[in-house]
């Protein structure tokens, strides 16, 4: 097994890891760190899946970066969404009642 | 210069950028003028497609694989011409809408700029990777959006929002790391002839994974739960750009990729989509028929429509009768929900009330609202004249030539229940209005541009011959 | 776009512009939206008129517009479509008149004729429908735009008679939808045709077509009130008086039974529609019908509900005449298609007298009427004695020809039909009369709203339409037999269907 196909495993059960903590956990700060465990995941296999060839490819390098990027916008929003809930309500979960508006 | 393409990007992020310096007022006259300008880009990029065919862009003259490739044929111009069409009434509406809730201002013209410039990368990118970059900047901003008002229900229907979208493009990316993997390129014109039906199990994969993320984000039934709150719960000139515009944008995806790249592959899902569709054809009108709340009614209607385009796939044929049913009905829906979303708002601004209940008597006071929620639904139900009769049209003439029976049966049916859900609101209207009951004045802009989308949907039932030839330019 | 192209259109407008021009007119605005009203139905006679002269010179108008590659609204203004073009437009002129009375001071009315006016609209675009595509699109419009009338009163009873409506024909529509399409897919994007279109598609497709009609008649059923899905006639009675005769004359009913005309002329073809042997399950049907709403309307005491029953059993008449292979069949039935407009409207106006003049709505309470209102009596009467079918007024025209169409087809057991149902119309009908003319009244009117004046008994408006109304169904059965009368008119459609008949 190449390196690179050991990066892509570990990604993998990162990802499965990632997406097992959105299903299973409630409370809103573990949740987002799965999303980011889920996203180290996706990564690990673009990158690790890329290097056949021997040496590194640079496109999946770039586009990891642009990943990075996002998945650090889409935390940042996803914490302030959490704080102000917090502050709102006092809870750090999202209850099954307040789908149902009033 | 003007070149279309790229200006369809640049400017709604200026404008963004712009609205976010200047403020709400200012703000909100920016973004209207920027958004005649870009209907004007967009029915140039759609003339210049029908008249030549599509066409490739390679941004600041860089070229792929390192540089961003932008594509323009004929979906994508159909889908442009819909957005900014979209787009502009629903801020005339807005700024009208927001002049009366002030708290939520702040945000919408930046948000909103973000999220339309988002969209029209997507409807323009060319490659997997980019469309991965410009569904999260939809996302982003979509959730943004709704939470933009800022209570508490409204933040939690955001959050939803958000985990949903975010598990959405994850499971997206992945699909489209081992797509790389497998194929060492992302981009969509090196990788259709690439793919076909004995590819190795990787890209199978890689395909489930992409089409469940994108899933996800569609709303499709048994993954709408996070819609209903989000678009129900959000503002209304929101609600109408998130039912109208945002859900189809992964939609479309969905469907250039299994008219594209994944074409060998898509069959073996074709069947399942359309059974999910009609599922949530009759679990969205269902739920439409119970709920008492206006907003949540319209929201549960989007869960419904979404079905019929996903009834598209299993009739997707060479002869082209579904890939016409499919634009038709997300164009027809698009404009129809949001006209039926900024009717809900104007409603609701009249009665001060967010119940049906509440609307006994509206039908005197707000006349050209009701008339304008009455056309979009006429659309919705798929009745004709309305470019959501000519979709439902096209889909029942597709299933009967291939001879599919009970697709048949779900879009006669689907239609019937959206009359239900319709008329429910229609019915109350039309009451007499008890005696103690107030209305609201309601400004006239807000009134005329729901109207001015309801009845775009219903005229479209009555020439859609330049769409179709433009939707069948250069797509497949 | 020549003169022939566009005076079809011309007269879609002439009711479309003045209607969409009232919507957006204040309530208070009474002068303006009755000359628009006024001017909307005149304008529309003139244009038919130059139509009906055309046509009888042998001029082609038509107009094609295309919706999607493949897919057309077609008009086309043939002697068929004026038939029911101008049962339309001159009745139509009458009930603006007497909705214009009727309505008087009642909140909503730039709503009501807004949505009158569409109605009449998509009428006349139900009969110059040059294909079923167009025939479906402005028959769903009818649907649409007749709701806001039925419910127009805002009352909870309007509600679920309203409720009641919709739920019937878009039922109906959907099930005429899939027919059509299925059609299409079939036979392509095919105009109507004399003689029918389908006959070349050979025998291996009998068994679809054979469904297909079922579906198409089913969908048409529900507007034309064929048992078992007449129920919403009935509960829409509801609605005010106007619209009663709307529904029950003018417009809907006979879209549905004006389809059924086009479906088994023009599309099956009357021969092929034999051969496949759907016209006697069709003659059957129509008779059942006839003899089941004649029966349910003994039973009512309702005046509205009584004549609701009674249409769901004239109206397939034309679906019996439609029915009986042979051109006198055909003329029996496109003439009742007139006839019942006429007598049906006259009976309409006069409940909708009598409920607004003395707020008498039920039978029972008719003792002396005619007494107090013997104009309108006298209007009602002539036109009872019509449905009846006595001599010479315009019933017994269309009885003859469906009497004498039903030997040529050898269906004698139609006479009996045709009989009983006779029979049945004088005993709903005279008890009416008798109590009009020869009971007494002892005690006050339930409501009265509209006192005698001089020697108007009610407003001059009520009064006017019926009295005309009732003179024409006089006039077509004395007159039937000259020149221009709707008699005549159908003979020569009768004509042109079977070209090699010669009367």
């Amino acid at each position: 097994m190449s390196s690179g196909l050991v990066f892509a495993a570990a990604g993998a059960v990162l990802f499965a890891m990632g997406l097992a903590g959105i299903v299973l956990i409630g409370h809103l700060l573990r949740r987002i760190l799965a999303f980011n465990v889920m996203g180290s995941g996706a990564f690990l296999i673009l990158v690790g899946l890329a290097q056949r060839a021997g040496g590194a490819d640079p496109v999946p390098q770039a586009m990891v970066l642009t990943g990075i990027v996002v998945a650090v916008a889409s935390t940042a929003l996803a914490l302030a969404l959490a704080r102000r809930l917090h502050r709102l309500t006092g809870r750090t979960t999202l209850s099954a009642t307040d789908s149902d508006p009033e | 210069m003007t070149d279309p393409v790229a200006w369809l990007i640049l400017l709604p992020l200026v404008w963004a950028t712009g609205a976010f310096v200047l403020g709400p007022g200012r703000g909100a006259r920016l973004a209207i003028g920027a958004l005649l300008v870009q209907c004007a880009l967009a029915l140039q990029l759609a003339v210049e497609v029908l008249a030549y065919g599509g066409r490739t862009h390679p941004v600041g003259g860089w070229g792929a694989p390192l540089g961003i490739d932008l594509a323009a044929d004929g979906l994508s111009a159909v889908m442009l011409l819909l957005a900014q069409a979209l787009a502009l009434p629903l801020a005339v509406y807005a700024r009208a809408y927001f002049a009366e809730n002030a708290p939520t201002v702040r945000y919408f013209w930046p948000l909103a700029g973000f999220l339309l410039a988002g969209i029209n990368a997507l409807f323009l990118a060319a490659d997997l990777f980019n469309l991965y970059v410009t569904l999260e900047l939809v996302g982003l901003a979509a959730v943004g959006l709704v939470a933009a008002g800022g209570t508490a229900r409204q933040v939690a229907a955001a959050l939803r929002y958000l985990f949903a979208a975010l598990a959405g493009s994850l499971l997206y990316l992945l699909g489209v790391a081992l797509i790389y993997g497998a194929y060492g390129t992302v981009s969509l014109e090196t990788l259709a002839p690439l793919v076909d039906a004995r590819a190795p199990a990787a890209v199978w994969i890689a395909g489930g994974l992409m089409l469940a993320g994108l899933m996800l984000k569609t709303a499709i039934f048994p993954f709408h739960y996070w819609l209903p709150p989000a678009h129900g719960g959000a503002p209304a000139p929101v609600s109408a750009l998130l039912s109208a515009l945002v859900v189809k944008a992964s939609f479309y995806l969905i469907l250039r990729l299994s008219l594209d790249v994944f074409a060998p592959l898509a069959a073996a899902a074709a069947t399942v989509l359309g059974l999910l569709g009609a599922a949530a054809i009759v679990w969205g009108s269902w739920q439409a028929l119970r709920t008492d709340h206006i907003k949540m009614l319209v929201a549960w209607s989007t869960v419904a429509q979404l079905g019929y385009l996903f009834l598209v796939f299993p009739l997707l044929a060479p002869d082209g009768l579904a890939l016409q049913a499919g634009g038709m009905q997300a164009i027809a829906h698009g404009l129809a929900k949001a006209a039926m979303f900024a009717a809900a708002g104007v409603l609701m601004l009249a009665t001060g009330r967010d119940t049906l209940v509440g609307l006994a008597g509206v039908a005197g006071r707000v006349p050209l609202t009701l008339f304008a929620f009455g056309l979009a639904g006429v659309t919705l139900m798929g009745l004709p004249p309305s470019g959501g009769f000519l979709a439902k049209w096209l889909l029942i003439e597709a299933a009967l030539t291939h001879g599919q029976w009970g697709w048949v049966a779900v879009v006669i049916g689907g239609g019937l229940l959206a009359a239900a859900y319709v008329f429910r609101v229609l019915r109350q209207a039309f009451l007499l209005a008890p005696a103690d009951s107030r209305f609201h004045p309601v400004p006239r802009s807000m009134e005329w541009t729901a109207f001015v989308l309801a009845a775009a949907s219903v005229l479209l039932g009555l020439r859609g011959v330049e769409l179709m030839a433009l939707l069948a330019r250069g797509a497949a | 776009m020549t003169l022939n192209e566009a005076l079809p259109l011309a007269v879609l407008a002439s009711s479309l512009a003045p209607g969409l021009i009232i919507f957006a007119l204040p309530e208070s605005r009474i002068r303006l939206r009755t000359a628009l009203n006024l001017f909307g139905a005149l304008a529309k006679l003139v244009l038919v008129g130059v139509l009906l002269a055309g046509v009888a010179a042998g001029e082609d108008y038509g107009f094609r517009h295309a919706v999607l590659p493949g897919l057309e609204l077609v008009f086309k203004a043939d002697a068929l479509a004026l038939l029911f073009v101008t049962l339309s437009a001159l009745l139509w002129l009458f009930t603006t008149l007497y909705a214009i009375g009727y309505l008087e001071g009642s909140p909503h009315r730039s709503r009501f004729f807004g949505f009158f006016s569409l109605c009449v609209t998509a009428t006349m675009g139900i009969a110059m429908a040059g294909n079923l595509f167009t025939f479906f699109v402005f028959y769903e419009l009818l649907t649409l735009a007749t709701f806001p009338l039925v419910v127009h009163r805002g009352t909870p009873q309007a509600m679920r008679g309203g409720t009641v409506y919709l739920a019937y024909t878009l039922g109906g529509g959907a099930l005429l939808l899939t027919g059509i399409v299925w059609l299409h897919g079939l036979a392509g994007s095919a105009d109507f045709a004399h003689g029918g279109y389908l006959s070349a598609l050979g025998p291996d497709y009998d068994g679809q077509l054979q469904l297909v009609f079922l579906l198409l008649i089913a969908g048409l059923g529900v507007k034309a009130a064929l048992v078992p899905l007449h129920g919403w006639l009935p509960r829409a009675m509801v609605a005010p008086a106007p619209v009663s005769a709307l529904l029950h004359a003018v417009a809907v009913v006979k879209a549905g039974a004006f389809g059924v005309v086009r479906i088994v002329y023009e599309v099956y073809g009357v021969e092929f529609a034999q051969s496949l042997d759907l016209l006697t399950p069709l003659a059957v049907a129509a008779a059942v019908t006839i003899v089941w709403g004649s029966i349910r309307a003994l039973f009512q005491d309702d005046l509205k509900k009584r004549l609701a029953f009674s249409t769901v059993s004239q109206v397939s008449y034309i679906v019996l005449g439609v029915a009986l292979f042979g051109p006198l069949g055909t003329i029996g039935a496109l003439v009742h298609l007139v006839h019942q407009g006429v007598m049906k409207i006259t009976l309409f106006f006069c409940a909708g007298n009598y409920a607004e003049t003395l707020g008498v709505h039920k039978v029972s309470e008719m003792d002396g009427a005619g007494r107090r209102m013997p104009w309108t009596s006298a209007a009602f009467t002539v036109a009872a004695f019509g449905m009846i079918g006595v001599p010479p007024l315009a019933g017994f025209v269309s009885k003859w020809y469906l009497g004498l169409g039903a030997l040529e087809a050898g269906m004698p057991w139609v006479l009996a039909v045709l009989a009983a149902s006779s029979l049945l119309n004088a005993a709903y009908f005279l008890p009416i009369l008798h109590r009009l003319w020869f009971r007494s009244r002892d005690g006050a009117w339930p409501e009265e709203h509209i006192p005698a004046r001089g020697g108007l008994e009610t407003s001059p408006l009520l009064l006017a339409p019926p009295l005309v109304t009732a003179a024409a169904a006089l006039a077509f059965g004395l007159l039937a037999s000259s020149c221009a009368s709707p008699l005549d008119w159908a003979r020569l459609i009768a004509d042109r269907e079977y070209l090699s008949w010669s009367p």
